[in-house]
């Protein structure tokens, strides 16, 4: 049975407009007033000028600087600063996003094609929001005898358990979102769960393909998990701490991959192979096994299992930059001192008329902060485009030899790496006393 | 395969009991809506990972062209009939020109038989690169799908040149070809079949000579050469198993017996060796076409005048080619009418598709497409 579009008319065009219209009204008044005055009394707000501030007068003082800047200032101290935005899920969300371009347009041109080129005029820069619209307007189909709850709880259980991993990464000095003294351990926890997640969907959507993807992806990580701690506990050993911040505060001289590259080169398969990333896109294997485990997910279900491997990705790519190339550390690129003029000239906003002084808010950011986040950025770009890079090169491995690889290769690799660990320590090179 | 006795086949009444075979095993439905199928349906029973039964399901594209052949002439046949490989159009046409040309009486021109080497030669590439971009997606490779797509415009825009059309050609016709090559044909030929060749030798760095390749297809689906000959496989299949079969060098046809060429044969009989034997034929096709450039008569005619429905005598005729897949064959009955009274296509698809189930039985379910897609099987020729 077809349907056919009904022929175009106006009235059906301004029926649309005007119901689209009515909708933005009616939901910006229920759910966007509201929570914007929930955000607003979460910010405590300063006294500034003996004023005290109300929630109304807020939205007065975002067309002042002068009003403004300690406000956000005071907003960027908050956790809820931290978990939304900048270490935390906005900044996470803001490269997964560029990652997700920037490997069609790499792939693209591996492959001798363009890649998005249409959505948004240049080189397709806007195809990703194309994508969520599209995923986000499709319909979300449950099969007739999944298990409904479970089905539900997948999407967002991947989604929530990336971003809990990404909350473990500490991207500049003080800049974490839970800076907690075993947070390599809590790292493992959080890898322990994305096997769970998986089994659970293959299970849920009581489907055959959607099982052996789940089955298959259960082995896959259960068997790279062991070389991915292994691999790690070098560093564990030289430096003493669990705590990611203090691994990145060792590597001010010297990053650890110079003394441990086979634990790099073992850690960065487990990597690929956690993520299902090719050659180890085994889960998902679509000529095998149509999608594996995101066979049955459907509309934004399935953006945001997409969401969340992104997610994953980089947070991968960020604990790899976090333990092995240094973190944060880096020569100064950006400028040791505040700028002085804005300080002391303030903000000149026209010549002899309009000009900003004595700002309380500023400097925003502390300069040590943003020279950091930049060489956090670019070694963690510099992983990500090897995380890609296989991809244009490799076929996908078969699922027995991907496990001769995890548990043969992989382990003995990992042990040799903690022996070069244990005679660093006692040949009194790094360490306690040691010459470094 | 492990130690455990799997239930027989024969035990079991063909698709009466096909689920009670035993808790342990699971059916699985491999097509047609499946992106590792193409227009058929295997369904195969694992143990775990390991197929323990397979049975493929050809038929959904079913056209029945061998019937339609029996209400045309012998001329409107022709467009029709290369629609079951529409990327390997000369060549499914080719032993039906032969064929009519035999009983007709028709002698082609000196000209026109380079031509339709050259045309042949061109569509063998382009059938193998689409193959092998199949190939290249069923094991995972995102590059090996784009790069024999992107390269394989090259032919396509030559083959355009000749025939005017990019796929669905129509360029033989019973006495000759439809019509002649532009002027400047034979320079962008040459220059573009050099280009090419260049190209093919770089798929050795990516794809042919990748470990992870090479792990995953050596020694999986391994047919012998003694299982090759029973079977009844033709074409790579054939050769990658260790048998010399080229109906090219075998029984050569038109102008092949004068070019320059050999047959590339393995031994091993594996996935790798099936993959392998259609690229290494690319590298032949260059030669040929070379050859056939230098020695075409530059100028003559290309095609013999043709009554309006010709009527061929009261006998039969069966020609074979070497097409990309194998040994194409075309029997033509004739009772004297102007259409053929029983046209029958034998075709290397179908017989490729025979050695499936012995390939796939036993093997790990990881191993489907690379065995499934190397052994050149084109479905909707399987159906005609």
């Amino acid at each position: 049975m077809s349907v056919i579009a009904p022929k175009f008319r106006l009235g059906y065009l301004v029926k649309g407009i005007t119901d689209n219209i009515f909708w933005i009204i009616v939901l910006l008044t229920l759910i966007g007033i509201p929570v914007v005055q929930i955000v607003l009394i979460y910010i405590d707000f300063p006294v500034i000028d003996g004023e005290i501030w109300n929630p109304f007068r807020v939205f007065d003082a975002m067309t002042h600087p002068e009003r403004a800047l300690p406000l956000v200032k005071n907003f960027m101290q908050t956790d809820l600063f931290k978990v939304v935005a900048f270490p935390g899920f906005g900044f996470a969300a803001l490269i997964a996003a560029a990652v997700i371009f920037v490997e069609r347009k790499m792939l693209a041109k591996l492959q001798l094609r363009v890649g998005p080129f249409y959505c948004g005029k240049v080189e397709g820069i806007l195809q990703l929001m194309g994508d969520g619209l599209k995923l986000i307007s499709k319909e979300i189909i449950i099969p007739a005898k999944a298990d409904k709850p479970l089905f539900w709880a997948v999407p967002v259980l991947f989604a929530a358990t990336a971003g809990a991993f990404v909350a473990l990464i500490p991207v500049a000095p003080g800049w974490v979102v839970a800076d907690i003294d075993l947070g390599l351990l809590a790292v493992f926890a959080v890898i322990g769960f994305f096997p769970i997640i998986t089994i659970l969907a293959g299970w849920s959507s009581n489907s055959k393909f959607p099982f052996i993807g789940g089955i298959r992806a259960l082995y896959q990580m259960v068997s790279f998990e062991i070389p991915l701690i292994l691999s790690l506990l070098g560093i564990v050993m030289l430096t003493g701490t669990l705590n990611l911040s203090e691994i990145v505060e060792s590597q001010v001289n010297f990053p650890w991959i110079i003394f441990m590259p086979i634990g790099a080169i073992v850690f960065f398969i487990c990597i690929l192979a956690e993520l299902e990333r090719i050659p180890f896109d085994l889960p998902e294997a679509e000529s095998e096994i149509v999608a594996g485990w995101l066979t049955e997910l459907s509309g934004m279900m399935y953006g945001l299992v997409q969401l969340g491997s992104y997610l994953k990705l980089y947070a991968f790519a960020a604990l790899f930059v976090v333990l092995f190339l240094g973190g944060w550390n880096g020569p100064w690129v950006y400028p040791i001192e505040p700028m002085a003029e804005i300080i002391t000239d303030g903000i000149v906003i026209m010549p002899d008329a309009l000009v900003i002084k004595d700002i309380p808010g500023l400097p925003l950011f502390p300069q040590e902060m943003i020279n950091g986040t930049i060489w956090f950025i670019l070694k963690t770009a510099a992983v990500i485009f090897f995380i890609l890079l296989p991809r244009g090169v490799f076929p996908r491995v078969r699922i027995d030899l991907l496990l001769k690889i995890g548990w043969y290769k992989l382990i003995v690799l990992a042990f040799v790496n903690i022996f070069i660990a244990l005679a660093l320590v006692y040949g009194g090179i790094i360490g306690p006393g040691g010459i470094l | 395969m492990s130690n455990q006795v799997y239930p027989k086949d024969k035990e079991i009444l063909p698709g009466l009991q096909i689920e009670k075979v035993d808790d342990r095993i699971m059916t699985l439905n491999v097509g047609p809506q499946h992106p590792g199928s193409g227009h058929m349906r295997i369904i195969i029973k694992v143990d775990g990972d390991y197929i323990v039964h397979t049975d493929p399901d050809p038929g959904y594209v079913h056209r029945g062209e061998e019937k339609m052949a029996e209400y045309r002439n012998y001329i409107t046949n022709i467009p029709h009939l290369e629609r079951p490989v529409i990327h390997d159009s000369c060549n499914i046409l080719y032993p039906y020109c032969l064929g009519v040309e035999e009983l007709l009486g028709l002698e082609v021109p000196e000209r026109a038989k380079y031509l339709r080497v050259i045309a042949a030669e061109l569509n063998r590439c382009v059938y193998i690169e689409y193959w092998l971009a199949i190939y290249g997606i069923f094991l995972g490779h995102s590059t090996m799908f784009m790069w024999p797509v992107g390269d394989r415009e090259l032919l396509i825009d030559l083959l355009d040149k000749m025939t005017g059309a990019r796929v669905t050609h129509a360029y033989f016709v019973p006495g000759g070809v439809r019509n002649d090559v532009p002027p400047n044909f034979e320079d962008v030929c040459l220059r573009q079949v050099n280009y090419f060749e260049k190209r093919l030798k770089e798929y050795a760095d990516v794809f042919y000579d990748n470990p992870i390749l090479i792990s995953r297809t050596k020694d999986t689906g391994v047919l012998s050469r003694e299982d090759a000959i029973k079977l009844g496989t033709t074409g790579s299949v054939l050769r990658a198993s260790g048998v010399d079969f080229d109906i090219r060098k075998k029984e050569p046809y038109d102008v092949y017996e004068e070019m320059d060429f050999q047959t590339n044969v393995l031994k091993a009989g594996d996935s790798y060796a099936r993959s392998k034997i259609p690229w290494l034929d690319m590298f032949e096709s260059c030669r040929i076409i070379r050859d056939a450039l230098k020695k075409m008569p530059k100028s003559g005619s290309v095609r013999v005048k043709l009554k309006p429905k010709p009527k061929g005598g009261d006998t039969e005729v069966y020609r074979r080619v070497e097409s990309g897949r194998g040994s194409l064959g075309m029997h033509i009955v004739s009772r004297g009418l102007p259409q053929p009274y029983r046209l029958k296509i034998s075709v290397p698809s179908f017989r490729n598709l025979i050695a499936m189930p012995h390939l796939l039985t036993g093997e790990k379910l990881g191993n489907m497409p690379a065995v499934y897609w190397s052994l050149n099987y084109w479905p909707v020729e399987a159906d005609r």
